[in-house]
């Protein structure tokens, strides 16, 4: 080797100096760049929302009273239940432009509640309440997907919600 | 240098368990591509395999659970004793360990087989597996440990031998490796011992799907580096060497093990980023902690490579880009390694958005993950680990590989099934297609996917065909090879060497404590709160 070896362990230093201080850049701006991005958007995940005794999910509040109650002018709350292997109510009817909540949990095993178009994406675990909110802003009909494995007809477990133009 | 039978039977052993393990996985893995392109042959499978989520959990279990440990416990003791110059310290731990782990293995297997287990290899409860299936697994990770200890008392005899030398590379990584695991496995431990193996067994009544799940990813995520680190213990310290080139440089080889160590298990809530029951803010800090694992990951990119290009010019290559071509591309054992770096740049890049705080909703749990999963743990672990066997298994048979065409073929085969395949997963993840779903047989197919399931099927066939002349190749090179091949594993020089890395990367106890106070501050005030206020009231149900 030419080169004498104290010479090439600097090199070898710089290059490395080089690349380090990039590589610590590079995530920390793409971390700045994803917290500008979510909480400007106001991008929320679920959270702690309480504990409903898994046995017993019907019995309880909310989950005695599934179904869609509007709660403001273009405000609704949809409160579902998941089971072995259908969501309940599995057909919602919305009008277009709605700002929507669901709670929902899970009556049995592990679901999980994926409405694509709406990017809803949540965990339905038994014994937790979920509660995530999305706009509905074109009609049209929304397909919703259980997208855990939650058993042998894991892919017969889905529902749609239908947004009705504004009359 | 070791004699060959003293450890390599021992290795030999390891190995063979996870090619079985391997070729199960892949042919199961056959009928689930084919089921999404529209062709049901489970039918035809019937009783071996009684559904398409009985396959599905066979694929899961065999190839990222138990290909993956058993190939890890063969092939890193192997390079860390070669690399000590040492034999392991408790000799009679050895073959006891391998046969724990491989009658875990069984007794797991035997409800697995049997479709009283398909509960996926994520296992979440209230699905309720057969006890064996849990006791089994768990035996195995004890197993597991015992390799720890087993690593743990021979660098410690080497170290009495030699006070004064920096921990040789190799072996420094497979401690790293194994010290991780070990660390990263107890939440795992701890969801068996204390929650599933009880409730299986009618010892508690019920379970909890969150506290499980929460336990789950403790070492379900730092578990992928538990894959992905033997691939860069031959990425750095063997792959310069089969190029012709030296390794760029090894204290920062050891700075991000180091940092794997402390960083990989502190991070497992941006798995679980769309659960309930998880405050937001926790969330967010995981999510921080995932992006700061990002830093030595581009540390091992760049040092690999640069140790790459160092084998690319010494073999005549000039300029940016002709040093990669002249890279010994006949090698299949340097061509699969390389194929799946390249193909590993997009599982780190998709990576990146799954851990993102906001975006992991346009993809967790759809066809995407999957996608991802296939470029990580089945092309940049799976592939680099069969580029590894391309040399390791000639060199413990003492016979050259029987035909490295074949070989060649294979990789290609892979890289081309591969970029098809999971291609077409990552864009039905993004269509909203769900993972883990029987989408031949589901009633709500959206007209946007149909165009992309049959080369779900067509990539999954052309990946079955790499893996089947990959096992023809492993089984003559066994049965049919007469070419002699030298004893004798060599490991790359580096250009900067272990005396320039800082002493303090030689000590292990102030990174395990930094590791396990980053767990605590990460884990702590969740895990308490859960495990305070969980009931285990959830009752088990057996629905496949």
């Amino acid at each position: 080797m030419s080169t004498p070896p104290a010479k090439r362990a600097t090199t070898v230093y710089l290059y490395e100096l080089a690349w380090i201080l990039p590589s610590i850049a590079i995530p920390v701006g793409m971390l700045a760049a994803l917290a500008v991005t979510a909480f400007g958007a106001g991008i929320h995940l679920p959270s702690v929302e309480g504990r409903v005794p898994a046995t017993q999910v019907a019995q309880h509040p909310p989950f005695d009273a599934p179904g869609v109650k509007q709660t403001g002018p273009g405000q609704y709350e949809v409160v579902m239940t998941s089971q072995i292997w259908a969501f309940a109510p599995s057909e919602i009817r919305l009008p277009a432009g709605s700002t929507v909540t669901f709670v929902t949990t899970s009556k049995d095993v592990v679901h999980g509640l994926l409405i694509p178009r709406a990017h809803v994406n949540v965990m339905l675990l038994p014994g937790q309440i979920s509660r995530v909110t999305a706009r509905f802003e074109k009609p049209g009909e929304y397909a919703m997907f259980c997208h855990e494995y939650c058993g042998i007809a894991h892919h017969t477990m889905w529902g749609k919600i239908i947004v009705e133009p504004r009359s | 240098m070791i004699a060959r039978a003293t450890h390599g039977r021992l290795t030999a052993a390891y190995l063979a368990v996870a090619l079985v393990a391997l070729l199960g996985g892949v042919l199961t893995g056959l009928a689930q591509a084919l089921e999404h392109a529209g062709i049901n042959v489970y039918p035809a499978l019937a009783p071996a395999v009684q559904s398409y989520y009985h396959g599905l959990t066979l694929h899961g279990v065999l190839n990222v659970l138990v290909w993956t440990t058993f190939f890890i416990c063969g092939f890193l003791p192997f390079v860390a004793i070669e690399a000590l110059g040492v034999p392991p310290a408790a000799r009679r731990l050895g073959w006891p360990t391998f046969w724990l782990m491989t009658g875990g293995l069984v007794l797991a297997a035997v409800p697995l087989v049997g479709n009283a287990a398909s509960v996926m290899f994520t296992f979440y409860p209230p699905l309720k597996a057969h006890w064996a299936f849990y006791v089994g697994l768990t035996i195995v990770v004890i197993g597991t440990w015992l390799v720890t200890l087993q690593l743990a008392l021979t660098w410690r005899v080497w170290r009495r031998a030699n006070p004064a030398v920096r921990t040789p590379l190799p072996a420094f990584m497979a401690l790293a490796t194994f010290a991780m695991w070990t660390i990263a496995s107890l939440g795992l431990a701890a969801e068996m011992l204390f929650m599933l193996i009880p409730w299986s067994l009618g010892w508690v009544g019920g379970t909890d799907a969150l506290l499980a799940r929460v336990l789950f990813w403790f070492t379900g995520h730092p578990i992928v580096y538990f894959w992905l680190l033997p691939a860069y213990v031959s990425w750095y310290t063997l792959m310069p060497r089969q190029v012709g080139g030296r390794l760029f440089s090894d204290p920062l080889a050891r700075a991000s093990f180091l940092l794997f160590l402390v960083l990989s298990t502190p991070l497992g809530f941006h798995h679980q980023y769309t659960d309930p029951g998880i405050h937001e803010g926790w969330k967010l800090v995981h999510a921080f902690l995932t992006f700061a694992v990002f830093f030595p990951s581009l540390l091992t990119f760049f040092n690999v490579v640069a140790s790459l290009e160092s084998g690319g010019r010494a073999r005549g290559g000039r300029g940016l880009v002709s040093w990669f071509v002249r890279l010994p591309w006949g090698d299949p054992s340097v061509a699969a390694q390389v194929v799946a770096m390249l193909l590993f740049a997009f599982g780190g890049i998709g990576g990146l958005i799954n851990a993102s705080f906001s975006l992991n909703r346009l993809v967790h749990n759809t066809a995407w993950m999957p996608g991802h999963l296939h470029l990580t743990v089945g092309t940049a672990v799976t592939l680099s680990y069969m580029g590894i066997t391309y040399w390791l298994i000639p060199h413990l048979r003492g016979r050259a590989l029987w035909s490295r065409r074949l070989a060649l073929a294979q990789v290609w085969l892979w890289a081309g099934g591969m970029v098809i395949f999971s291609n077409a997963l990552h864009r039905l993840g993004l269509m909203g297609m769900p993972r883990r779903t029987m989408i031949g047989a589901a009633a709500y197919v959206q007209p946007e996917w149909k165009p992309l399931l049959p080369l779900v099927g067509l990539g999954g066939a052309v990946l079955t065909v790499s893996a089947l002349l990959y096992f023809a190749n492993i089984l003559l090179t066994l049965v049919a090879s007469r070419t002699e091949y030298p004893y004798g594993v060599a490991f790359a020089e580096a250009m900067s060497g272990a005396d320039h890395a800082p002493a303090i990367f030689d000590r292990w106890r102030p990174w395990l404590v930094l590791a396990g106070v980053l767990i605590v501050l990460a884990y702590g005030p969740s895990l308490v709160r859960l495990i305070a206020e969980t009931p285990l009231d959830t009752p088990g149900m057996r629905v496949w």
